[in-house]
């Protein structure tokens, strides 16, 4: 046993390195953007900011930017819901029928984080050129019109997110699909359950960790992402991540882009909170 | 279900293969279970228990073969489809529900009414109505084996297999729920189909017991008829242990058969010998060979060996188990109730060894003595 007086701080010593850590690169950082949004808008980097406790700035961008903001959820929310299915089926079939090619198609998942984002997306604008092969044979087909087409539109955008933020769907849903006992399955077969019943009874909720980590993973990255809408998108469909990029970036409107941004962040952290509730997860995560 | 135990839902197994690539598990194994009894599979590891009852499971396919219950083929029925229910080996309990929904999920699937009703009486009965809402990490080893047996049983199955249920609970708890098993078997009346590689548990539980051995049935039998008179130097060292002396058979004598014993010779009952060939092996067990001092009258109107010499002395209590070196080199081992009347002899004493001609076996010399000895 070692003395006591030693003990009493090796405890908070072992916690420096990760609180000095979280206070350099979170709770700094954090402090500076709420600030930012309570600046007075007025003020522009020539001139410099003034710290005026102005809440109006939050009304004033979400009455000029509430369109951007529910497009945001609303791609984010499709895109994820893309992503599970997808993600899913992927999982599952790496995970229960992968056999011994399990690492090597977990390799191919992660495989397009070896190119860069900018490019990878940059290559669905060729896929979805009007004249790539998606589009022409979706016009013969009938599908689209002869005259239609999908770069630029929210479809662009809302694959564009799927496919970059797919890995982070299925890598999660793959830990917790793995780790469950086939046994299991077989003992609700045994029990009267068609493989059908007995996915819904058993395999589907011991994966819940997974959906949940999984559409967290995915949703909250792609709802402030501005990259996929600026390369696939069209101007008039600005996601929040655009105006936000562009408030700081072009405008320079610090207080603006504080606000949208705090204001992005209470959203996402409403919505994940009221998810988790729902999903009945919050002693599995 | 209170139908009469008739053949009309007993198990039948007929010629029954499973081969895993080149490897077969199962060899044309034919069994017939009555509805109603307790029927063990005993086997070491390995020998393709488990394999079986997943195929009566309808979880894994045989490669040839059929399995019938009554007069209906379930060779290839959905496992979902049968009236079939286990108790695996490692429990296999839901861990995301309770105790009452893991018991409840089989009624649930089959919309069966009064759930709950039936659930209360099960959870009753394997006394965990106290637990019902807990989850299964959260008990004990011998608590989660009742709820995996409460879950199977609450469906009333034709056949209840149940394998190795009882493998990873410590020996008192073995023994509590034997009893308990046995208890509910006979209060429920179902088949239940027992998988152990334990012998006692075999014999204490089972009304017919197969032996299996490298994916083929040895023997079967009522516990008591496998033991006395055993088939194969595997059952006869698997069930219990048997001293094995290669002898000559002589020839008929009435019902019994002679046979030379390393210069003796002794009498072995007709239906007691089962070697096909001149050849066999000689076997006595243990508890069944009298000793006593030289020259001392022993109460065995039988097989007399004179010129044995005690080897080791081990006393255990209930009895004193010898080994004696015999002229011709074999130790043989000899188990004697500790009744108080005689005196336990010294290593190094010369002795007398008999036993009763109705004791011995006699069984074929191409077969292994040491097969079915188990090396722990
Ligand atoms: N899916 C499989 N593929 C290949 N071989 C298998 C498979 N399942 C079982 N085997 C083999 O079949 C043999 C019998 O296995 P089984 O599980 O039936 O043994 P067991 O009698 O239940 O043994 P234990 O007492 O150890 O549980 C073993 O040699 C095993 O390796
Ligand atoms: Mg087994």
């Amino acid at each position: 046993m070692a003395r006591p007086g030693r003990n009493r701080y090796t405890g908070y010593l072992l916690l420096a390195p990760g609180a000095l850590w979280l206070a350099a690169f979170f709770v700094i950082p954090f402090y500076s953007l709420v600030s930012a949004s309570l600046f007075d808008p007025n003020g522009s980097v020539l001139t410099g900011y003034k710290m005026t406790f102005h809440v109006a700035n939050f009304a004033t961008v979400i009455r000029v930017y509430h369109s951007e903001l529910f497009r945001s959820l609303w791609y984010a929310g499709l895109a994820t819901l893309i992503c599970l299915v997808i993600g899913y089926v992927l999982a599952y079939a790496i995970a229960f029928k992968g056999g011994r090619w399990r690492n090597l198609l977990l390799v191919l998942v992660i495989a397009p984080f070896f190119t860069s984002f900018l490019l990878r997306t940059l290559s669905w604008k060729l896929i979805l050129s009007d004249h790539g092969f998606v589009v022409s044979t979706l016009q013969n087909l009938h599908l689209i019109g002869s005259n239609q087409h999908l770069l630029n539109t929210w479809f662009a955008v809302v694959a564009g997110i799927v496919y970059n933020f797919l890995p982070f769907m299925v890598l999660p849903l793959y830990a917790s699909l793995e780790k469950i006992d086939g046994r299991l399955v077989e003992a609700a077969n045994d029990l009267y359950a068609s493989p059908f019943t007995a996915f819904f009874k058993v395999t589907w909720p011991l994966s819940l960790p997974g959906v949940v980590a999984g559409t967290l993973l995915t949703f909250i990255p792609s709802a402030g992402d501005y990259i996929n809408q600026t390369l696939l998108g069209s101007p008039g469909g600005r996601m929040v991540g655009n105006v936000i990029q562009s408030l700081f970036t072009t405008t320079q409107d610090y207080a603006g882009a504080g606000a949208l941004s705090v204001i992005l962040m209470v959203v996402i952290i409403g919505l994940v909170l009221v998810y988790i509730r729902k999903a009945g997860t919050e002693e599995l995560i | 279900m209170s139908q009469a135990s008739d053949g009309s839902r007993s198990l039948h197994l007929s010629q029954v293969t499973k081969e895993f690539a080149a490897f077969t598990a199962v060899k044309s194994i034919d069994l017939e279970v009555p509805h109603g009894s307790f029927f063990a599979l005993l086997g070491p590891s390995g020998c393709g228990k488990t394999t079986t009852l997943r195929m009566v499971a309808g979880l894994e396919t045989p490669t040839s073969g059929s399995i019938r219950i009554g007069d209906t083929d379930i060779t290839y029925a959905k496992p979902y489809q049968r009236p079939v229910n286990t108790v695996f080996q490692s429990y296999a309990l839901f861990p995301h529900l309770d105790i009452y929904e893991n018991v409840a999920f089989g009624l649930r699937r089959r919309r069966s009414p009064e759930v709950d009703r039936q659930v209360k009486e099960m959870l009753e009965l394997v006394e965990l109505t106290s637990q019902a809402r807990k989850k299964p990490p959260q008990l004990s080893g011998g608590q989660q084996q009742r709820v995996a047996l409460a879950r199977a049983l609450i469906n009333r199955p034709d056949v209840l297999l149940l394998d190795e249920p009882l493998g990873a609970l410590d020996l008192k708890l073995r023994r509590a729920m034997q009893l308990e098993l046995k208890r509910i078997q006979t209060e429920v009346g179902l088949t239940f189909i027992h998988v152990t590689h334990d012998q006692e548990e075999a014999m204490t539980m089972a009304d017919t017991i197969a032996v299996m051995n490298a994916g083929e049935i040895e023997q079967m039998g009522a516990p008591n008829d496998l033991y006395e008179n055993p088939k194969t130097t595997f059952v006869a060292n698997f069930l219990g242990q048997s001293n094995l002396i290669a002898g000559k058979v002589l020839g008929p004598d009435g019902d019994f058969v002679k046979v030379d014993m390393h210069g003796v010779t002794v009498s072995i009952p007709v239906s007691r010998a089962h070697a096909a060939g001149a050849d066999g092996w000689i076997g006595i067990r243990p508890e069944k060979v009298l000793i006593a001092a030289v020259g001392e009258e022993i109460d065995a109107p039988g097989n007399h060996l004179d010129g044995g010499i005690v080897t080791d002395v081990s006393f255990v209590g209930v009895s004193t188990q010898y080994l004696v070196r015999m002229p011709w080199g074999q130790e043989l081992q000899v188990f004697e109730q500790n009744t108080g009347r005689r005196r336990l002899f010294a290593k190094g004493e010369t002795v007398d060894l008999s036993w009763r001609p109705e004791y011995a076996f006699l069984l074929d010399a191409s077969q292994d003595v040491t097969a079915g000895i188990e090396d722990d």
